[in-house]
């Protein structure tokens, strides 16, 4: 099975950062949030794992995780976009328009520090080395034919 | 007794940004209706106070992911008028093929996921690609494409940071824009459809009376620049729009509302650009309107959707006829050396006439900033029109009515700030 894993976020906003650093450890991509581009990143692959950075109120380097394969994801989880099109939108869009991979997870980890030019706060630093582990481990494993 | 109904809808989707709404309602009497809009620009107001006057750009592009080119621009205009420097042609025509990039981008964006569902009875742009995945994914295509005119002319799609007063940082090799011209030619053949596919819905017949403001050029149709001009007979520099518009402060709203001075509302947008200025659109969009069935003017706010795609369409030929002229420019920017007075700049955001004004002293410094989005000056002629709307349909159900509101406010694409959370829409009757 054929696993994308997509890092969002600005590397140039510290732990907004964390997605493109879990992304890239794995041999992944960057992408905006932008839908085509998402769609596109995702095409052809069988399964889509991506990652984010969350403001919730949780514990700084708190990692969620939603499976969107069989149902949307919650709208306000991931309700960091100023754009009118976000992350769970975006899902729901491929999902009807038949682009979505036969499985999809989002995972959020929870930022605390967002200085302009700011490396990833220590948290969101163990966070990022312990999900791309999860990953490794879980998601693409398990996923192996 | 009249009768007591009371409609609340705690989130109306569709918009950009976020704000709330009430209608009162005593039987068939409108008693009050409002749309509150917790507008950010006053903040940033402040935040540019202080700040030297190569900042504004970048700093005011923050205040939407949506629009940023227009505050760029508006901004970049109101420093280069004090400084008294005009750009070269190049330059010019390079702004233009960047606004024009997010003219597609916002245009597709709110034509197809925003505004459609709403003629064709969805909730969502989600469950019109359940129906209609062809016309959802050609919505998708276009909105990438303006996405990529951004990133190639702009450095970046969300906030670009390429834009300095004086010109750019750098400007693109005449061979990197020729990569625009094949996807911006497919763009505009989806925009051509575009406007088939919004001219064969079905508008209740509408027509509202009031001024209509947008920018003017002899021969174009105004984007980057222009004088402004109105239905009424206007026509003004920069400079002498404190001179007949004005800002209300109402209690009800931390939006300031525009009008024109001694009383008056007046709409900006897709709708005032049409009718003042529909002459000097591409060939191509020209066509494509008259096809479409729009007159000389069109005054229907519920045919705002068929004029975005003629402008869809115009920005598309636009692009490509500048890709074709464009020349790179001896250097990609002039130096600006500041000046102490005030400059004021203008330019055509998405929905309508985005007003700067900065006042510097002698090193550069920003002494005061006044920036007047369109979801601003458009406040007053929106509310007017939901007033009207609602009381020529009071025999409607609370729901049908809840949706022609959302729907009429929709019409405008009103873009309320990104930096509010919530718009919740009240319509209670009593």
């Amino acid at each position: 099975m054929r696993t994308v894993v997509i890092g969002i976020g600005n590397a140039l906003r510290g732990d907004d950062g964390a997605g493109l650093a879990v992304a890239e450890r794995l041999g992944g991509v960057a992408c905006e949030e932008e839908p085509s581009r998402l769609i596109e990143a995702w095409g052809g692959a069988e399964a889509a794992v991506l990652v984010d950075t969350v403001v919730s109120g949780a514990p700084p380097g708190t990692i969620h995780r939603f499976d969107a394969t069989d149902a949307p994801i919650p709208a306000r989880a991931l309700r960091s976009s100023t754009h009118a099109i976000g992350l769970a939108e975006t899902i729901e869009l491929a999902r009807a328009l038949g682009k979505l991979p036969a499985r999809v997870v989002v995972y959020g980890i929870e930022g605390t520090s967002f200085d302009a030019g700011g490396p990833l706060s220590p948290e969101v630093e163990t966070a990022v080395n312990r999900l791309v582990t999860t990953i490794e481990e879980e998601e693409l494993c398990t996923s192996a034919p | 007794m009249a009768k007591r109904r009371t409609i609340v809808t705690d989130y109306l989707a569709r918009v950009e940004g976020e704000g709330a709404m009430t209608v009162k309602l005593a039987g068939d009497e409108v008693e009050h209706v409002e749309l509150r809009i917790f507008e950010p620009p006053r903040f940033f107001e402040a935040f540019l106070r202080g700040r030297h006057f190569t900042e504004a750009p970048d700093i005011t592009a923050r205040i939407c992911g949506i629009c940023p080119v227009a505050y760029q621009t508006s901004a970049v205009n109101a420093m280069e008028s004090l400084c008294a420097i005009d750009v070269p042609e190049p330059i010019r025509l390079l702004r233009r093929l960047l606004y024009c990039g997010e003219w597609i981008e916002s245009h597709a964006l709110h034509v197809y996921m925003l505004h459609a569902p709403d003629f064709l009875g969805y909730e969502s742009a989600i469950e019109l690609a359940q129906v209609a995945p062809v016309a959802v994914e050609r919505g998708l295509a276009l909105k990438r494409i303006g996405n990529d005119v951004m990133t190639l002319v702009g450095g970046r799609e969300i906030h670009p940071i390429n834009v300095r007063v004086g010109g750019f940082y750098r400007v693109p090799a005449k061979r990197e824009l020729r990569t625009l011209v094949e996807p911006l030619e497919r763009a505009r053949e989806a925009a051509l459809e575009t406007v088939r596919w919004t001219a064969g819905l079905q508008f209740p017949e509408r027509t509202v009376e009031c001024d209509l403001v947008a920018l003017s050029l002899p021969g174009e149709y105004a984007i980057e620049r222009g004088r402004i001009v109105s239905s009424a007979g206007l026509d003004l520099a920069p400079a002498e729009y404190d001179k007949h518009f004005e800002e209300l402060h109402v209690e009800r709203s931390n939006a300031l509302q525009s009008q024109l001075r001694g009383g008056g509302l007046y709409l900006t947008g897709p709708l005032a650009r049409y009718t003042l200025a529909h002459d000097s659109l591409s060939p191509g969009a020209r066509e494509a309107a008259a096809e479409a069935g729009l007159g000389p003017e069109c005054r229907d706010p519920f045919r705002s959707i068929v004029v975005r795609s003629v402008e869809l369409v115009h920005a598309c030929e636009e692009s490509l006829r500048i890709i074709e002229e464009y020349e790179e420019p001896d250097a990609p920017a002039l130096e600006a050396e500041p000046v102490a007075g005030t400059g004021y700049g203008v330019s055509e955001a998405p929905r309508g006439l985005l007003y700067h004004r900065y006042r510097l002293d002698s090193d550069g410094t920003i002494l005061d900033a006044k920036i007047v989005p369109p979801t601003s000056q458009n406040q007053l002629a929106i509310e007017a029109d939901l007033r009207d709307v609602v009381a020529r349909n009071t025999r409607l159900g609370d729901d049908e009515l809840r949706r022609l509101c959302e729907q009429t406010i929709r019409n405008y694409d009103p873009c309320i700030s990104c930096a509010t959370h919530f718009l919740d829409l009240q319509v209670e009757r009593t």
